[in-house]
């Protein structure tokens, strides 16, 4: 039985089950739907519900069961099953649906609750929908997991977070260490930062604290279209604008390098990228802040902006630091923004101070590096390859830790103030 | 003892100046600011408006060649299985000789033109496209036709500003002769720039012919991949969501998936990339550069999003609503899907448009996914062997990337133009949402 006859035949028993256990129900009310416990239809829906779901659990259930053995030599005696009846899966599949569609209209009397019925086969679907959140998450650990175990099996782990050289070399005797590909990540990151967080913060300030209603409806949507732009947009605005503009009229006249893709470039462009994000977060934060703290300030005689630095701004600050380890977050993780603005060339940490921090430099990021390892032909064996994935865990991790963190300030924030 | 401050209401003391004046640097900082942002946008929309609008334009140039028995199919059969052993090369030179016509035939005479200069005016997909044509109606074959061929990539820069008489010494792959040919054939009406629907429906070319590459297999897979982000996120979105908003018990669990989906909400796009590499093409066998996996894994990655709005929307329906539906009897189920959900529909139409124009722009996970491949071929949207949607294809911000990593320059005013389309895309999808919400939602 192939899947699309198992599909067929799992949406006919569905079919099928709705007209019967309707059917049978009203039969038995003697055709007195008064009589029926819930309404007619409901018999019918459990019917089909106990039909689909159970058949779509088991053909999902049993493919990955499938797979996984498979690939892995595990369950050694369902690999043999399998491969010796190759439609096992489809066919347990339809007797599961069959099961529960005799089932369902073996149930089904006058006085049976269909509704409730009907209903907790809903609530699964629910729950199966809301479990696919974790489910992503525990994917995204356990993909990573796998192969950066493969990687620390072929590679040392210290030499891989401590190695202050990034080298990989197709043909063995690379040099995978995570240093300078940090280097250049937090480099980036910082310079966005400082041009995102003060932007952002002041024009969060003048919007919700000094702008009229006018400049307001011009401005913030205009700042939001911003965060709207694919971030390939800002990647090629760094390329072809920015960079060039860059190398011409800061790098060469200062004699500090003739790269078009830099530190800086990256940054700025990055920069921009955030600017809407720090400020709608702190605009919305800003607006938590009850006006009775402004108007005790205010009555004191402070100015506006005194009443902003000393009252408003320290009320709001958890929540400004939280809007800025988000920011921070998308920073570290971006990655087409240094793909074409920053470079593919490592830092190389053992040349001295001036080399290191020089923004006009060509710099890469942990994200730059993943997608070169892993874009083209790739070889699943090599610990060039491979290193993309502890690559990846650690963006995840850092991310991680920087969003929880920000997420618990917020919160905590939040109920400070309702 | 201190003397008395001098001064009065009318006159400001220094004390008073000096604050008025933090006030006034102070506002000045958030105008600053401000400027600061909008000056970005406009220096952006007008950067990318700038350098590819011109991608809509394109240089042909007009040509009657003859089409010759004796070349294109020797047999006199007509029969295409013959006709089509006759590569493009064969055709090169016949649409070559009918530029040469056309410079006698006008009389236009370049000091230091070559044979091989004129040549090299015509794109070398020309000759694919005259094949293409012949191959279409082979009744055409011993005739002669009006056939409108693109100029090639340099002769078409030099009307869009990127090549010069002067950067023409210099290039290998143009010669200032071509050009003035160039603007001879342009005077008498043979050579002209018109628009060029082919950017959009045209797949993309090689390296050699920046000409005429265009977006049509990209649209189209961003095309399939948003089917299938719409089609799965969707539902699964909104059912997570009533069930997080309306049924779940506060607790260790719901709390550990709300944080979770906060999480994933923030979790770098590339990220989704890896898990789409390691679970849809490495371990569930999927072909890589399908629109399935490509559409997969945006779904997994716009599902927060649409799960934070939809809630939001569920959150924003007054519990009288709710209430008056239990009190007439309704099951809590039937309170949710017959009343609250209809009412927050328009909240989560618009979440979900703002989601999908999220994914359409997303590059970052595409490309480890292998949508970077050099596809030519219409991907099709079902096929045996591939199954739904698993012809290998690419999407139209993975089409800017692939764009921008080649050597010729004109590559990036496709980039461009390629851009201004993916904008045009995300400004009707989010028009539409804000339309919606304009138009339908309701303050309670």
């Amino acid at each position: 039985m192939s899947p699309l006859m198992m599909l067929i035949s799992v949406l006919a028993f569905a079919i099928a089950g709705y007209v019967i256990a309707r059917k049978r129900a009203v039969g038995m009310a003697g055709g007195d739907s008064r009589k029926l416990a819930s309404l007619p239809g409901f018999y019918g829906q459990n019917a089909a519900y106990a039909a689909l779901i159970p058949g779509f659990a088991v053909f999902l259930a049993g493919s990955i069961l499938t797979r996984i053995s498979l690939k892995n030599d595990m369950f050694g005696l369902w690999a043999d099953l399998v491969t010796r009846l190759p439609n096992l899966v489809p066919t347990l599949a339809v007797l599961a649906a069959g099961a529960g569609l005799a089932h369902a209209i073996y149930r089904t009397r006058p006085e049976f609750r269909a509704r409730v019925a009907a209903e907790s086969w809903v609530m699964i679907l629910l729950i199966a929908a809301a479990s696919v959140a974790i489910l992503t998450t525990v994917a995204i650990v356990f993909s990573m997991l796998f192969e950066t175990v493969n990687f620390f099996g072929q590679y040392t782990w210290t030499e891989f977070l401590f190695g202050t050289t990034w080298a990989p070399d197709f043909r063995g005797n690379s040099a995978l260490g995570i240093l300078p590909l940090l280097w250049g990540t937090l480099y980036i990151s910082v310079i966005a930062l400082l041009f995102a967080v003060p932007v952002g913060l002041f024009a969060a300030i003048y919007l919700s604290e000094y702008a009229g209603p006018k400049l307001r409806a011009v401005a913030k949507p205009m700042i939001e279209i911003l965060a709207g732009i694919p971030t390939i947009v800002y990647g090629l605005f760094a390329l072809i604008t920015v960079g060039p503009m860059i190398r011409d009229w800061l790098a060469l006249p200062m004699g500090l390098g003739s790269s078009g893709s830099s530190v800086l470039t990256a940054g700025l462009v990055m920069g921009v990228m955030l600017i809407p994000f720090v400020s709608s977060l702190s605009d919305d934060i800003i607006n938590a802040v009850p006006q009775a703290m402004r108007d005790g300030s205010l009555g004191l005689g402070a100015t506006k902006s005194e009443t902003i630095r000393h009252v408003v701004i320290p009320a709001a600050l958890p929540g400004i630091v939280g809007a800025v380890l988000l920011a921070t977050s998308r920073a570290i993780g971006e990655t087409m923004i240094v793909v074409l603005g920053a470079g593919a060339a490592a830092a190389r940490l053992n040349q001295g101070l001036g080399e290191m921090v020089n923004p006009f430099e060509a710099m890469t990021t942990v994200t730059v590096k993943i997608v070169s390892q892993l874009t083209g032909d790739t070889d699943f064996a090599a610990p060039e390859t491979l290193v993309a994935f502890a690559l990846g865990l650690t963006l995840f991790t850092m991310t991680l830790g920087l969003n929880v963190a920000a997420l618990i300030i917020v919160r905590k924030y939040r109920e400070q103030y309702e | 003892m201190n003397t008395p401050r001098k001064g009065s209401l009318l006159v400001q003391d220094a004390r008073t100046k000096r604050r008025n004046a933090a006030e006034a640097r102070f506002k000045a900082y958030g105008l600053t600011a401000i400027a600061v942002g909008v000056l970005a946008l406009i220096v952006l929309v007008t950067s990318i408006l700038g350098n590819g609008l011109s991608a809509f334009r394109q240089t042909e140039i007009m040509l009657t060649v003859e089409l010759p028995e004796s070349k294109l199919d020797k047999s006199g059969t007509r029969d295409l299985d013959v006709m089509k052993k006759v590569t493009t090369l064969t055709y090169g030179p016949i649409l070559a000789k009918g530029l040469k016509d056309v410079i006698a035939a006008n009389g236009i005479e370049i000091e230091g033109l070559t044979a091989k200069d004129v040549d090299a005016m015509i794109s070398k997909e020309a000759s694919a496209q005259l094949r293409d044509r012949v191959l279409a109606d082979p009744s055409l074959v011993g005739q002669t036709v009006e056939i409108t061929v693109l100029a090639s990539g340099r002769i078409d820069g030099y009307y869009k500003g990127r090549v010069s008489l002067a950067s023409a010494e210099l290039d290998s792959n143009v010669t200032p002769a071509q050009l003035r040919l160039a603007d001879a054939l342009k005077d008498k009406g043979i050579l002209v720039t018109k628009l060029n629907p082919a950017f959009i429906t045209a797949p993309d070319a090689s390296d050699q012919r920046p000409e005429a590459a265009g977006l049509g297999v990209a649209i189209l897979g961003s095309a399939y991949m948003m089917i299938v982000v719409l089609v799965l996120a969707l539902p699964i979105g909104v059912a997570a969501s009533i069930y997080l908003e309306e049924f779940a018990p506060k607790n260790r669990w719901t709390d550990l998936i709300e944080v979770n989906i906060s999480n994933l909400a923030a979790v770098p796009s590339i990220v989704f990339g890896i898990l789409g590499l390691a679970i849809f093409i490495n371990f569930g066998g999927l072909r890589a550069s399908a629109p399935i996996v490509g559409g997969l894994v945006l779904t997994l990655m716009t599902l927060p999003t649409i799960i934070i709005s939809t809630r939001a929307a569920l959150k924003s329906v007054p519990p009288s609503i709710r209430d008056a539906a239990l009190g007439v009897g309704a099951s809590k189920m039937q309170a949710v899907f017959h009343h609250v959900l209809p009412l927050a529909a328009p909240g989560i139409l618009t979440g979900a448009i703002i989601g999908l124009a999220q994914a359409l722009g997303e590059t970052a996970p595409l490309l480890l996914i292998g949508m970077v491949a050099f596809v030519r071929e219409y991907p099709a949207a079902y096929s045996a062997a591939d199954g739904l949607f698993g012809e290998p294809s690419t999407a139209l911000p993975v089409q800017v990337f692939n764009w921008t990593q080649r050597a010729d320059p004109a590559f990036f005013e496709r980039a461009s133009g390629a851009i201004i389309v993916l904008l045009v895309f995300l400004l009707i999808m989010n028009a539409v949402a804000i339309i919606l919400r304009r138009r339908f939602e309701r303050r309670w």
